[in-house]
């Protein structure tokens, strides 16, 4: 079931990329970009099961952060990875601070910090163009050759990004995060070093999201604030994952395809009640399928067994 | 000069606050669950009073508990349905869950009343107050005055009735208070239905002050948060230290700084409240 869901997606991809298509090339980059950020926000929540609400802060940080280097003149990559840079450092110190927070305090602590920083985004117009938004500079090429550009860059960081989680899930570094989420208590008193273990999680959940928001601003050429800062961007990953199983490898590859699927779906039909349709799907998902959506094999895999 | 000018808008606003937060602060404290309907709850109160008085001509101060009531309703049929069933489930899905719920409704409001800022106008106007320099509009006067007196209401029920009592209960130990024969699922009900209540009839009472719209409930479940953390979570008490502090604070920022740096101002304290008082200023962890 699992393999195959991601044959799927890798076919579908394949697909995409060779016939093209520019409806497809963008669907595309929303996956890979959609992936990037579920599986970043399945360091810090799936495996640490710390309820991170962060992961919009970390986007629009890198979005912005490398949209204001672009227009001073540096180039496009190189923004891109400062962006991702720029939000790591962001988490990594304010990790320090408010990691110490359990349940719903820190769930509060990093919903804050979007809001924080969407304001000071918001008032720091001479910088960030404030609630006018900011132009990014126009790339060269033809429509299909950026939009097959972008995606190029959006799907080698979804890859980095699995091939990241693939290394923390299988090293030392996985374990001990596992271990903090099923007790945290008794994970330091075996020598876990969880405050090091929890910063560096909360950084990895910054780096990749920090990269895509940089990745989508040159996309798309305008942002603005409550764009880059949108709470549905912390609320999204977050039910990805949830979809595909918490702190799994590929739960989150899935439930990010899945996702867009429904999504693009409702969005095509449904435009104005797309919010509570997503509501609807959240509802649904906590109360029926609490462990997502590979859970359904597993359990008749179980009904069969018996 | 200024400052008493501040000082009493201040004043006036952390009352409306205290009676905005109270509510959500009781539903954190007895049922560990961030309710982030709240906000939606706040202006479909406010909505309530905004058709009582286009469409009856009733007075906002009047339907502040018919929408009460109202939310009081629907506060308890969700607590009963859906949120009950994952009430002990991990943080993370109350929450999404909450969150969940608060998209059905604030997308189901804005079909019903659109996007547009609407605002109660009295007709004629309250007036204002004056204390030589200082000037105090009545109708937030009143409103303080009724929220605070809202929120004091919800301190004697909790002090003095048998559902109070069964409330502190459940806050202090769910096991203990079920074995006392206290009927765990009805009283969680009643209490999220009283902070639903109180969001409403909150609600009410500040449609003659603020605009209100679906698109501005968040604003409201933000002050929320920042008045249960500073204050001190769970208790009416914490509600109205956190309230009066909101007030004063966001008063006095606009005069510092300019309006629009009330909310990062506000939201940076709580995350620094957060990391290093997280009892709030009142210092009790919890409801204990």
């Amino acid at each position: 079931m699992r393999t195959l869901a991601i044959l799927a997606i890798v076919v579908a991809l394949f697909t995409a990329l060779i016939f093209g298509g520019n409806y497809a090339l963008r669907l595309a980059t929303i996956f890979s970009m959609y992936t990037t950020l579920a599986l970043s926000w399945n360091f810090i929540g799936g495996l640490a099961g710390y309820p991170s609400f962060a992961t919009a802060a970390f986007f629009g940080l890198g979005t912005y952060a490398s949209a204001v280097l672009q227009s001073s003149g540096m180039p496009m990559l190189a923004a891109w990875l400062l962006g991702g840079m720029v939000a790591a450092a962001f988490a990594g110190v304010i990790g320090l601070a408010i990691l110490h927070l359990k349940g719903h305090y820190f769930a509060i602590a990093s919903l804050a910090l979007v809001e924080v920083l969407r304001e000071l985004v918001n008032i720091n117009d001479q910088l960030t163009g404030g609630g006018m938004g900011l132009n990014l500079p126009v790339t060269q090429g033809g429509v299909t050759q950026q939009a097959l550009y972008f995606l190029t860059a959006m799907l080698t960081l979804a890859v980095l990004t699995l091939l990241s989680a693939g290394a923390v899930h299988r090293g030392k570094f996985g374990f001990a995060l596992r271990c903090i989420q099923q007790n945290e208590d008794a994970a330091v008193m075996l020598g876990v070093n969880a405050r090091l273990y929890k910063a560096a999680a909360f950084t990895l959940s910054a780096v990749f999201p920090g990269v895509g928001g940089g990745i989508y601003a040159s996309w798309v050429h305008y942002i603005d604030p409550s764009d880059a800062f949108d709470i549905l961007l912390s609320v999204k990953p977050l039910v990805m994952v949830l979809v595909g199983g918490l702190g799994t490898l590929f739960g989150p590859v899935i439930g990010a395809a899945a996702f867009l699927a429904l999504e693009e779906a409702v969005w095509r039909s449904f435009l104005t009640i797309h919010a509570a349709v997503l509501g609807a799907l959240i509802v649904t998902l906590i109360l029926f399928l609490p462990n997502g959506l590979m859970s359904i094999s597993r359990r008749r895999l179980k009904a069969n067994k018996t | 000069m200024i400052y008493l000018q501040v000082l009493a808008n201040g004043l006036v606003l952390g009352g409306l606050y205290a009676a905005i937060a109270v509510g959500f602060s009781l539903v954190w404290g007895v049922l560990n669950v961030i309710n982030l309907l709240h906000g939606s709850f706040i202006i479909l109160g406010a909505y309530v009073a905004f058709f009582g008085y286009a469409l009856f001509g009733l007075h906002p101060f009047l339907s502040a508990p018919i929408a009460g009531f109202i939310l009081f309703a629907i506060g308890y049929s969700l607590q009963a349905t859906v949120i009950n069933r994952v009430i002990h489930a991990p943080v993370l899905m109350t929450l999404t869950l909450t969150f969940g719920l608060d998209l059905l409704l604030n997308n189901a409001m804005l079909l019903a009343f659109k996007a547009d800022y609407r605002k109660v106008v009295l007709e004629p106007p309250l007036g204002s107050l004056f204390f030589g320099p200082i000037v105090l509009p009545l109708d937030r006067i009143a409103v303080m005055i009724l929220a605070l007196l809202m929120t004091y209401g919800l301190y004697l029920l909790l002090r003095d009735s048998k559902l109070g009592r069964a409330i502190i209960a459940i806050r202090m130990d769910q096991e203990a208070a079920a074995l006392m024969g206290v009927n765990i699922l009805q009283t969680q009900a009643m209490t999220f239905a009283i902070g639903a209540f109180m969001a409403g009839a909150a609600g009410s009472l500040l449609s003659i002050i603020y605009p209100i719209s679906p698109l501005n409930s968040i604003t409201f479940l933000g002050k929320a948060f920042v008045i249960c953390v500073i204050g001190g979570l769970g208790s009416v008490g914490g509600a109205i230290v956190g309230g009066i502090t909101l007030g004063l604070l966001e008063s006095l920022t606009a005069l510092w700084f300019g309006p629009e740096y009330a909310v990062p101002i506000s939201f940076a304290l709580l995350i620094a409240f957060l990391a290093v008082r997280p009892t709030g200023l009142l210092g009790r962890r919890g409801y204990e």
